[in-house]
Parts: C-alpha cells; sequence; structure tokens
C-alpha cells in the first residue's frame, strides 16, 4: 500500500459519521433551535417590536433577525463540535481515532467541517423561519453567506477547543452558558450599541461579539456599530487565535495523550 | 524471519509518576503469534498503546514494518490494528456503519464485498443493521475485532481478548487467529491465561512491573512452567517428613496437617502414584488431596527471584 499524503477516505469517515449524527437527533440539532430562535421573533418581534421604533431606519424585528442567527449560530457551533470530540473521550471510543494515520490538520477538518456545515444550515433555516415572521432585506448576499460560513468555522474551531479541554458535562456547558450567551446579550443582538449610554458604549466594545453581531448585521442592512472592515479583521483574529490553540494542543498531545 | 516490529530502549513514565515500562527491547517476527504474558499493570497495555500511537512514549523507538511510528505515523499506522481491551463502541451506530468507518478512518477505500466477508467470518452479517448497544457483550468484542480488520492490517494487536469471553467465543477467536497467522498477519495479544499462550503463540514474552524479564519460544516456556503442587491433607500430624520419603523431597505445610509434593506435570513420569504407594505402605493416611497449577503471578514472582538470585551468583563469581 503507498504511503498517504492525505488521509480523504479517512476525514469523510469522520464527517459521515458526524453528519449522521445529527440527523440521528434532529430534534436536538434542528427542531431545538428553531422554536427557540421563533420565539424570540413573537416576543420580541412581532410583539414588543410593534411598539419600538425603527433602529438606522430598519424595523426593529428585522432589526435583530442577525444577532439572533448569530447567537444560535455561536451556541450550536460551540455545541456541535464540542460534544462531537468530547463524547468519543468520554465512552472510550477515541482510541481509534488516535490510533488511526489521520493528521490532527485531517481530525480538525473533518470534526471543525462538520460540526460548521450543520450550523451554517441552521443558520439558514432559522433566516427562513424570520422571512416568515419579519420583514427581510438582505443587501449583501454573498457577503451574508460568506460571514455565516466564516463565523461558523470560528465557533467550530472553539467548540473543538472547548471539548477537548472539557473533562465532564459540566465543563462543556459552562463556556457556551457562562460566556457565550451573556456576551451574545450584551453584545448588540437586540439593540445597537449608539443606543447605550457613552461609558457602557466604550465598555461593549471591548465585547468581540460586538463586531461579529455588527458585520454579520452589516451584510444584512448595510449599516453597523463598527466598520465592516473592523468586524472582518475581528473575526479573522478570533479564527487564527483558534488555529494557533488547535495546533498546539495537537503539538503537545494535550488531554488526548498519556 | 523478517522482523516487522522492532521496539528499541522504549520506556514510559506517566505525569503521575508511574513508571510504566523500564527500557525495553523486543523484536517481532513478521507473521509471528506473539503473546504478552503478566498481571494486571504490568505494562502490557502501556506497550500496545505506544505502538499504535494512544500513548507517547518517554523514550525509545518503536518501527511498525519498517515505519517509525512517530516520525513516521501514517504508513505505520496503516499497517496496524488494534483490538482494545474496553468494549467500547458507538451505542447508536450500526454494525455495518460502524466497520466501514474503521475502514475509511484508516485510509482505505470502500470495498463493500470484503466487510460483508469479514462480517460473515465473524458471524455479524445478520446483525449487520443492528444497533451497537443491542449487542451482547460477545457480539460487541466481534464487532471490535472486525472494526480492527476492516483495513487489512499485516499487524495485529489484541489485548485480552478472551477476557470475559464465553467458551464458544474464545474457540472462534482461536480460529481467526490461526486463519489470520495462515494469510500472514502477525498477531501480537496480551493475555493472563497461560493455556491461552501454550494454545496460540509461537513465542511468549513475560512482562512484569514494566520489565520484559523473559522472551521464550512458548514450548521452552511450558516446560519451565510446568510444575504442579500435590498437596494431601493428612488424618495425623506428622513432626517430620518420614526418610522414606526422601526420594520425592515433599515438605510438611500447617503444622505437620499437610504435605506438599511439587512435579513436574510434563513428565511421563510424575511421581504422584508412586508417591501415593508408598504414603499408604507406610500407612499415612490422608483425608483429601488436590493439585493445584501455581497462578501466573506466583511463577512470574518466582521468575524474578530466580532472576535475581542468577544475578547475585554472577556478581559474587
Amino acid at each position: 500500500m503507498n504511503s498517504l499524503t492525505f488521509n480523504g477516505h479517512g476525514v469523510w469517515a469522520i464527517y459521515k459519521f458526524e453528519m449522521a449524527r445529527a440527523l440521528r437527533t434532529v430534534w436536538q440539532s434542528i427542531v431545538t433551535p428553531v422554536i427557540t430562535t421563533a420565539l424570540y421573533f413573537v416576543v420580541f418581534g412581532s410583539a414588543i417590536g410593534s411598539r419600538m421604533t425603527e433602529i438606522d431606519g430598519v424595523p426593529y424585528g428585522a432589526f435583530i433577525v442577525p444577532g439572533l442567527i448569530m447567537l444560535s449560530l455561536f451556541t450550536q457551533s460551540i455545541f456541535n463540535a464540542s460534544f462531537g470530540i468530547y463524547f468519543p473521550k468520554f465512552t472510550g471510543t477515541i482510541y481509534e481515532l488516535l490510533s488511526a494515520p489521520v493528521s490532527p490538520l485531517e481530525i480538525v477538518i473533518a470534526y471543525v467541517g462538520a460540526a460548521a456545515t450543520k450550523s451554517a444550515v441552521l443558520g439558514l433555516i432559522i433566516l427562513a423561519t424570520a422571512a416568515l415572521f419579519v420583514p427581510l432585506r438582505i443587501l449583501h448576499p454573498i457577503e451574508m453567506l460568506a460571514f455565516l460560513i466564516l463565523i461558523s468555522t470560528t465557533f467550530s474551531l472553539f467548540g473543538f477547543i472547548i471539548g477537548i479541554w472539557a473533562d465532564g458535562f459540566e465543563q462543556l456547558q459552562m463556556i457556551p452558558m457562562l460566556v457565550v450567551t451573556p456576551l451574545t446579550f450584551l453584545g448588540g443582538s437586540f439593540y445597537s450599541i449608539d443606543m447605550l449610554p457613552p461609558v457602557w458604549r466604550t465598555i461593549t466594545l471591548f465585547n468581540p461579539v460586538v463586531y461579529l453581531i455588527s458585520g454579520f448585521r452589516w451584510t444584512f442592512y448595510g449599516s453597523g456599530d463598527v466598520g465592516i472592515g473592523v468586524s472582518l479583521a475581528a473575526t479573522l483574529g478570533f479564527l487564527f487565535v483558534c488555529l494557533a490553540v488547535v495546533s498546539w494542543i495537537f503539538r503537545t498531545g494535550y488531554r488526548l495523550k498519556n | 524471519m523478517a522482523p516487522v516490529i522492532e521496539i528499541t530502549g522504549l520506556t514510559k513514565t506517566y505525569k503521575s509518576g508511574l513508571q510504566a515500562l523500564k527500557p525495553i527491547d523486543l523484536t517481532i517476527g513478521k507473521g509471528e503469534i506473539f503473546a504478552l504474558l503478566g498481571p494486571n499493570g504490568a505494562g502490557k497495555t502501556t506497550l500496545i498503546s505506544i505502538t499504535c500511537g494512544i500513548v507517547t512514549p518517554t523514550a525509545g523507538t518503536v518501527t511498525a514494518d519498517g515505519h517509525d511510528i512517530q516520525k513516521d505515523y501514517r504508513a505505520a499506522r496503516s499497517k496496524i490494528g488494534l483490538v482494545p481491551q474496553e468494549l467500547t463502541t458507538d451505542a447508536f451506530e450500526t454494525v455495518l456503519a460502524t466497520v466501514s468507518f474503521s475502514r475509511g478512518l484508516f485510509g482505505r477505500a470502500p470495498n463493500p464485498a470484503f466487510i460483508e466477508q469479514l462480517l460473515r467470518d465473524l458471524s455479524l452479517w445478520d446483525k449487520r443493521n443492528d444497533k451497537l448497544r443491542t449487542l451482547s457483550g460477545g457480539m460487541k468484542r466481534r464487532v471490535m475485532i472486525a472494526k480492527a480488520l476492516s483495513h487489512e492490517p499485516d499487524i495485529l494487536f489484541l489485548d485480552e481478548p478472551t477476557a470475559g469471553v464465553d467458551v464458544e467465543l474464545r474457540r472462534d477467536m482461536w480460529n481467526l487467529v490461526r486463519g489470520l497467522r495462515d494469510k500472514g498477519v502477525t498477531i501480537i495479544l496480551t493475555t493472563h491465561y497461560i493455556e491461552e499462550a501454550e494454545e496460540m503463540a509461537d513465542r511468549v514474552g513475560v512482562i512484569l512491573k514494566g520489565e520484559l524479564i523473559l522472551v521464550e519460544q512458548t514450548a521452552t516456556l511450558m516446560k519451565k512452567l510446568g510444575k504442579k503442587t500435590l498437596t494431601l491433607n493428612l488424618q495425623e500430624p506428622l513432626a517430620a517428613v518420614p526418610p522414606e520419603l526422601a526420594e520425592w523431597s515433599p515438605t510438611l505445610k500447617a503444622e505437620g496437617n499437610e504435605l506438599e509434593y511439587v512435579f513436574d506435570s510434563n513428565l511421563e513420569k510424575t511421581g504422584v502414584p508412586s508417591l501415593l504407594r508408598r504414603l499408604s505402605d507406610l500407612g499415612i493416611a490422608f483425608k483429601d488431596l488436590h493439585t493445584s497449577q501455581s497462578s501466573l503471578e506466583d511463577i512470574f514472582v518466582s521468575l524474578v527471584h530466580k532472576d535475581r538470585a542468577g544475578d547475585r551468583t554472577g556478581a559474587a563469581a
């Protein structure tokens, strides 16, 4: 047998396995987030939103759509990727992955690729759901898709790191619940940070999620809290931090090998 | 025999400070069945795990079919199949899906005909669409073997393949191992059971406290390990061993209530019948008797002692 240079069959096997897992748990991976998001639209979009003024010329119900999609992308990307790699560690089936001729890069491509695919698809489903409740327009559809994929990939990488780091189910939940969700709520999902008092506005600018949501909102309505260039730079910066951590994990075998 | 696994100066010290392997050197030949014997915690699984890439060695090198397991891990690992000791399976996958997954993971193109034959050989074909969590322990063990063989490895590691396995599966396993050997697959297995090593292996290595204390052809080792002990529970305690029994050199135990005789079960004449006749001639009555094979652990301990004693005599001379 020839020596492999890229184990495409291996990557495909893991990718298919992870996608099959999502289809088996369709309630958990698709239906639940869609229902949750639909509830936000009913409450904030229709019920409260009708009494709110427009923000930057966008009706409130439509204004929150990019932020809500981001919220789902963050939590689902982290959840999918962290669970995907944590579960084999938990059950012990990771022995097979560690003994297989797959490189760290291939493992990351397969797990993160599958998790990112799932959350990007979920993002589009939520977008379609939103269109049922509020009038939507998307000024930059190509950039919107690109942002969707970029964010899904970045947060799936982040989730992958959490999955490797986690020693129990509690730790697995901790970062998404205690860090990502609050930062997203405070990062302008439901309001423009221009609406905040100046002091809080400055503090909010330290929240990295602001840049992600702002960038995504720009692809919809052509305006955001910060410039699109800044948003893109922040997103790419986070992506590279995650990549650096992942490569460190595989170089040292951290929490994977004794 | 061309070497297929070469282990040189391999050591492993875990972060906890536990030294699982002292420097180990071992060469295993192509097509050989090699049994690694040793009590729990001796380092058998560590040795296997390092070779398969699951544990990082502290020092030393291992090559599989000439490929370094660290530098050239792709080539090395694609030659190796591993059946771990613990039954860890993806509960919600089907048999066919999980075995096909393993083949892909190891970089092989799909080959449904091969997988079908493999599952048939392991009596799993009828269960191919069953979810793994519905299978019995024995069936799961078969699935793990199928996974390990799915990419047609040249080297197969079986970590305690018959621990907690029923007689039928054990027999199947032995047949499977022989069948694989006939195809030229090298097999390394670990076991607690001497009989298993005796039945299957060409060569045996004994590992104790991380040290490979002995590597020997099975036939040679069996001669060494074939000692049995006959214990007689006497009717009346004896104060001393009667001189008439000197040729058997038995010993008295339990304050003279038990007489012990150690014999070699491999010999044509074990000396047991003649000893019993002599006892009856002497009018020494016994209530009960039993024979026992020293446990593997006892044997290891005695091997180690012998080893140390040998060192001392060597030093004295």
